[in-house]
């Protein structure tokens, strides 16, 4: 069976798994985010517990030619701690909600981290040299006699082992009155946004005590509130664009060249909604959970409870494409309404060509689509196929009455093994793919 | 021990003993140390160079010249720099006071011979990421940049311009922009075209950010540029920044397009610079046209009257109704100016028939920042148009915002009323001021009162005492119960001003009495606030009036029942004490601070005690 992504003929195999195999587990190592970097050479995670993990990609060795460069861990420090707002009443959890990496800047790697309320913006450096060689006392510590001094030294820098420092370098707080989905970083590298249930705030990357409010839609009055913003993100190359998503499956595009506050949109996208499918679910299940732009910047993916979506930015009117991720499960949806379940938020991401997506689902699985050909395929997320360099099988629902040898049926399906964050390499067949406190990396192998 | 020993002799190391003194002290000690304990603080100091604490590194890296000075050249060349140069693992803070060390630090390398030797640490300093410890960086380079002689300069510092600005990171082109306009005058033709070429290239670079730092620095190095390749080099690459996709870029040239025009004769400027000009003031996003309205009196001044003329006074117009309000307002902050500076001829004549139908508009803007930035310039427009202009053209916009909702844009208004005043008279406006001031003192927002209480000494002064007796008076009075207690404090200094511009004599007539009666008010905080007034007001009233009359209500409050009261009593008295007749102070004072400095309450007894000393009254 032919692998999806990029065109080529290729099956996808599995690399790594990161993270406790404990059934137990602990609520603060549930991944909550995954974010390859530019370059793809770093991985970042985060998790329910404020912690941002950080893999690095090793070079590939002439001694071991199939290990394609495994990913290990560079750095782990904690992002965020649980806090308390007093005037509020609120506590502020330490969950890390996004992760974005900046471009890079010079040796050392920045990337801001948020959690419910506040950003921050991390600088991961190395260290490969140290002083040498005091004054006051020899270097194993002992003082010497202040009085016997007869000569000035000088510190020495001398190699030392590699040491990696994650340091907090901005803080960006106080901004945020509702809970932050999504921050993006602009592409003239100097502003990034940054985006609540009600408002979107635009940052200077080097400002922390100033932010412009460039979208409120706040209603004055509260009990008028009908929609609330899901995600956002700005165009990967148009410094002037971004688009927001709503809670009633549709996407705003904002223009920010035409006046300083962007209330009133550039464009409306929106898909007619089907009368004969209409239900007491509709409504909650077109919620978009995440917007992503094409790495081209010509298109954008949209993630509802069912399907992906990709829209052409020229044609507000309705998608160019649709990709069922679980169709099966429209039957389910009273009971998923009343686990929760419904109400999970699924992202999605682009490969590095714009050939191909990927969206997660439930039971650790997760879907892939072609889009030149049209094929899509269900992968699982396990320990029993984590053999080394094993292929992944695809897996198959059952949806009609007789399960065929190898299917797996509707019911059951374990709705808390969910695939909600997933990443692609941006130049390479390598994902990421966060299952509950493990995170998965899959690559491919081409026949 | 050793922390308080040392700490004491470093900060003796800030005397300040001349450069050249403590040079030859510390020379001749090290000469003949021989376990001399002088060497004692420098070693704490290059050992703190790499303490843990952020704060010790700190003050190391700030007294880096006496290390240098005590380690001399020889050392400071071979040592120290090599050290420093690796140092940039270290904090924003630390870097960017060592970035600002090495600008100054050419005589403690040996002289201009060898200020070369301080440019690898502030390479290194130039890439990191931190914009401001690279722009200090930039900065020390470019004052360094001088101090190299010709031939060194062509051997060591642009070559290090040159490894910048090929550098891998946009961190280090950026700091290259803003290298080559300090070097280029100072080198042969060959580098020059070298160098000309690398600006170019960074012109044209992958990165929004290094684009940026070429655009912003790119009026200053056509400065330096002979004409011909302002012309041939920097034209082309003006336009093709002003034409950048990124409209962060594109603003930045609004600002090169000042510099540019100033350098070119005027009969170039239609060519090579208005079209550019044109098209940014129309450009597509809000944050360029902004730009210009921002730099729009510099954009006049150097594109000069005639091109003002035909160009400029539409391009104006517009802004001053473009659709964005950010846009507005910033071309209405520059309505005086312009209109000030348009040439002579026609002055008048632009201003009537093509900016005050704008200006007019604007009074009735949706956009309260839009009105209240006009509103803090159209005042200015008065002496530009003469009397009788004034009073048919601007008074009815005067009065207009004068009821404006905003209380912004009546603010300042009122806050530039001696503009109108020189020209008119204010009484033209009396009649509308004074329910402005009215509605303004009653604001319920407390910032509002307070602007408008500190406009008062001004607004006194203008109209006069009568009319102030008249209107005003009883509102300075109100403030003084005002339940927010930044308004009354602001009153009793509001006070304070007025009586020194009517007089004691109208203090004494008009507001003592009404101090005064607030000493037996029910309310703690009004009776407080009497004294505050006389601490205020003793000065300005003089000697007789305080001893007469303000003196016998602060004695008789100190027998006040609440402490608060009673120790104001005290610092009442020890501030106006020194204006007191001497006998009053003895008879009168004495006792009754003795009185309180007996009293149960301990903070009361504190300041009678305090007074006491302070009077000398022991």
């Amino acid at each position: 069976m032919a692998g999806v992504g990029g065109g080529n003929d290729f099956q996808w195999c599995f690399a790594q798994v990161k993270g406790a195999i404990d059934e137990d587990v602990a609520e603060a190592d549930i991944i909550s985010t995954v974010e390859f970097n530019y370059s793809g050479d770093l991985l970042a995670t985060g998790d329910k517990g404020g912690r941002v993990v950080i893999f690095q990609r090793e070079q590939e060795s002439k001694n071991r030619p199939h290990s394609r460069g495994e990913y290990n861990v560079y750095s782990t420090f904690q992002s965020h701690e649980p806090e308390f707002d007093y005037l509020k009443s609120l506590e502020i959890e330490e969950k890390i909600n996004k992760i974005r990496w900046l471009p890079q800047q010079n040796a050392a790697h920045s990337l801001l981290s948020t959690n419910d309320k506040t950003i921050k913006l991390w600088k991961i450096s190395e260290r490969d040299k140290k002083a040498e060689g005091y004054n006051l006392k020899e270097e194993d510590g002992r003082l010497r006699d202040p009085f016997r001094i007869t000569s000035l030294r000088v510190p020495v820098l001398q190699p030392m082992d590699l040491m990696v420092e994650a340091s907090p370098r901005r803080i960006f707080a106080n901004a945020h009155t509702y809970h932050i989905n999504s921050i993006s970083v602009n592409s003239d590298h100097e502003t990034y946004l940054s985006a609540d249930d009600l408002r979107i705030n635009l940052w200077h990357l080097e400002i922390t005590d100033r932010s412009f409010n460039i979208v409120d839609i706040k209603p004055a009055n509260m009990e008028e509130l009908t929609e609330v913003i899901t995600a956002a993100e700005c165009h990967p190359n148009q410094c002037n664009v971004f688009v927001y998503s709503s809670s009633k499956g549709t996407i705003r595009l904002c223009d920010m060249r035409a006046a300083a506050l962007c209330d009133r949109h550039t464009k409306f996208f929106e898909e007619p909604e089907d009368p004969s499918s209409r239900s007491f679910f509709s409504e909650i299940i077109s919620s978009i959970s995440d917007v992503k732009f094409s790495h081209s910047g010509r298109y954008m993916m949209t993630r509802d409870y069912l399907s992906v979506k990709v829209w052409d930015l020229n044609m507000e009117n309705r998608p160019v494409e649709t990709y069922q991720v679980h169709e099966y499960l429209r039957s389910k949806l009273c009971s998923l309404y009343e686990n929760d379940c419904i109400f999970d938020k699924f992202e999605c991401c682009w490969n590095g060509t714009d050939s191909a997506i990927m969206t997660g689902s439930y039971n650790n699985f997760f879907r892939m689509f072609d889009r030149n050909t049209r094929k899509d395929i269900t992968l699982e997320a396990s320990r029993e196929s984590s053999k080394p360099r094993g292929i992944l099988k695809p897996r198959k629902v059952c949806t009609g009455g007789k399960r065929k040898k190898d299917e797996i049926s509707v019911d059951s399906l374990d709705f808390n093994k969910k695939i909600l964050h997933t990443a692609w390499h941006p130049k390479e067949n390598v994902i990421a793919v966060a299952a509950t406190n493990n995170l998965y990396i899959f690559q491919d192998k081409i026949n | 021990m050793y922390g308080r020993y040392c700490s004491s002799i470093v900060s003796s190391a800030e005397n300040p003993v001349s450069r050249r003194s403590r040079k030859q002290q510390l020379e001749s000690k090290m000469a003949g140390a021989d376990g001399d304990d002088s060497l004692y603080p420098i070693a704490v100091l290059i050992d703190e160079l790499r303490n843990e604490d952020v704060q010790l590194r700190l003050n190391s890296i700030k007294k880096l010249s006496t290390i240098a000075l005590a380690l001399g050249v020889e050392r400071t060349r071979t040592e120290l720099l090599p050290f420093l140069t690796d140092t940039i693992y270290d904090e924003d803070e630390v870097l960017l006071a060592l970035a600002e060390q090495l600008g100054s630090f050419t005589a403690l390398v040996g002289g201009p011979d060898f200020v070369y030797c301080l440019l690898p640490p502030l390479e290194s300093l130039a890439t990191v990421e931190e914009t401001v410890v690279r722009d200090k960086a930039v900065e020390s380079l470019r004052k360094i940049s001088h101090e190299h002689s010709p031939v060194d300069l062509e051997v060591h510092f642009e070559p290090l311009v040159k490894r910048l600005a090929s550098g891998d990171w946009f961190t280090s082109r950026t700091s290259a922009c803003g290298l080559f306009s300090v070097c280029y005058p100072r080198v042969s033709s060959t580098v020059k075209a070298e160098i000309r070429q690398h600006f170019r290239t960074l012109c044209s670079d992958d990165t929004p950010m290094v684009r940026r730092a070429a655009a912003s620095k790119l009026g200053e190095f056509a400065k330096v540029l002979e004409l011909d390749y302002v012309k041939s080099d920097i034209i082309p690459l003006f336009t093709t920044l002003a034409s950048d996709e990124q409209d962060s870029v594109r603003l930045l040239a609004v600002e090169a397009c000042v510099s540019i025009a100033q350098l070119l004769p005027q009969e170039d400027l239609e060519a090579l610079v208005m079209p550019t000009l044109r098209q940014a003031a129309e450009d597509k996003s809000w944050r360029v046209r902004y730009m210009v309205a921002d730099k729009f009196s510099e954009l006049q001044k150097a594109v000069g009257p005639e091109i003002t003329k035909n160009d400029l006074v539409p391009a104006f117009q517009n802004l001053l109704k473009d659709c964005e309000a950010e846009v507005r307002a910033a071309a209405a902050n520059k309505v005086k100016e312009f209109c000030e500076n348009l040439p002579d001829d026609s002055k008048e004549n632009i201003i009537m028939s093509h900016i005050l139908p704008c200006v007019k508009e604007l009074v009735s803007d949706t956009n309260q920042h839009v009105k209240s930035a006009l509103a803090s310039v159209i005042m200015g427009l008065s002496t530009i148009l003469g009397k009788d202009d004034t009073i048919e053209h601007l008074l009815p916009l005067f009065l207009a915002q004068l009821k404006d909702e905003c209380p912004e844009v009546r603010l300042n208004i009122i806050s530039n009323l001696d503009c109108v005043n020189e020209v008119i008279g204010i009484r033209q406006l009396s009649q509308s001021l004074l329910p402005a001031i009215v509605e303004l003192a009653e604001d319920a927002k407390w910032r509002v009162r307070l602007a408008i209480i500190e406009y008062m000494p001004l607004l006194a002064g203008q109209l006069g005492v009568e009319f102030f007796d008249e209107k005003l008076n009883s509102l300075c009075m109100a403030w003084l119960v005002d339940h927010v207690y930044a308004i009354r404090e602001a009153a009793t200094c509001n006070l304070m001003k007025l009586v020194e511009k009517f007089g004691a004599e109208w203090a004494q007539n008009t507001i003592v009495p009404k101090v005064v009666a607030m000493a037996n008010d029910p309310n703690y905080l009004h009776r407080m606030t009497t004294l505050f007034c006389i601490n205020a007001l003793s000065e300005a009233c003089g000697q007789d009036i305080t001893t007469k009359q303000m003196l016998p209500i602060v004695l008789k409050m100190s027998g006040d029942q609440v402490a608060n009261v009673r120790f104001n009593v005290a610092k009442s008295l020890q501030k106006i004490g020194p204006v007191l007749e001497s006998t009053a102070l003895q008879a009168e004072v004495k006792p009754v601070l003795e009185k309180l400095a007996t009293d149960q309450d301990m903070d009361v007894k504190y300041f009678a005690q305090e007074a006491i000393s302070v009077l000398a009254l022991a």
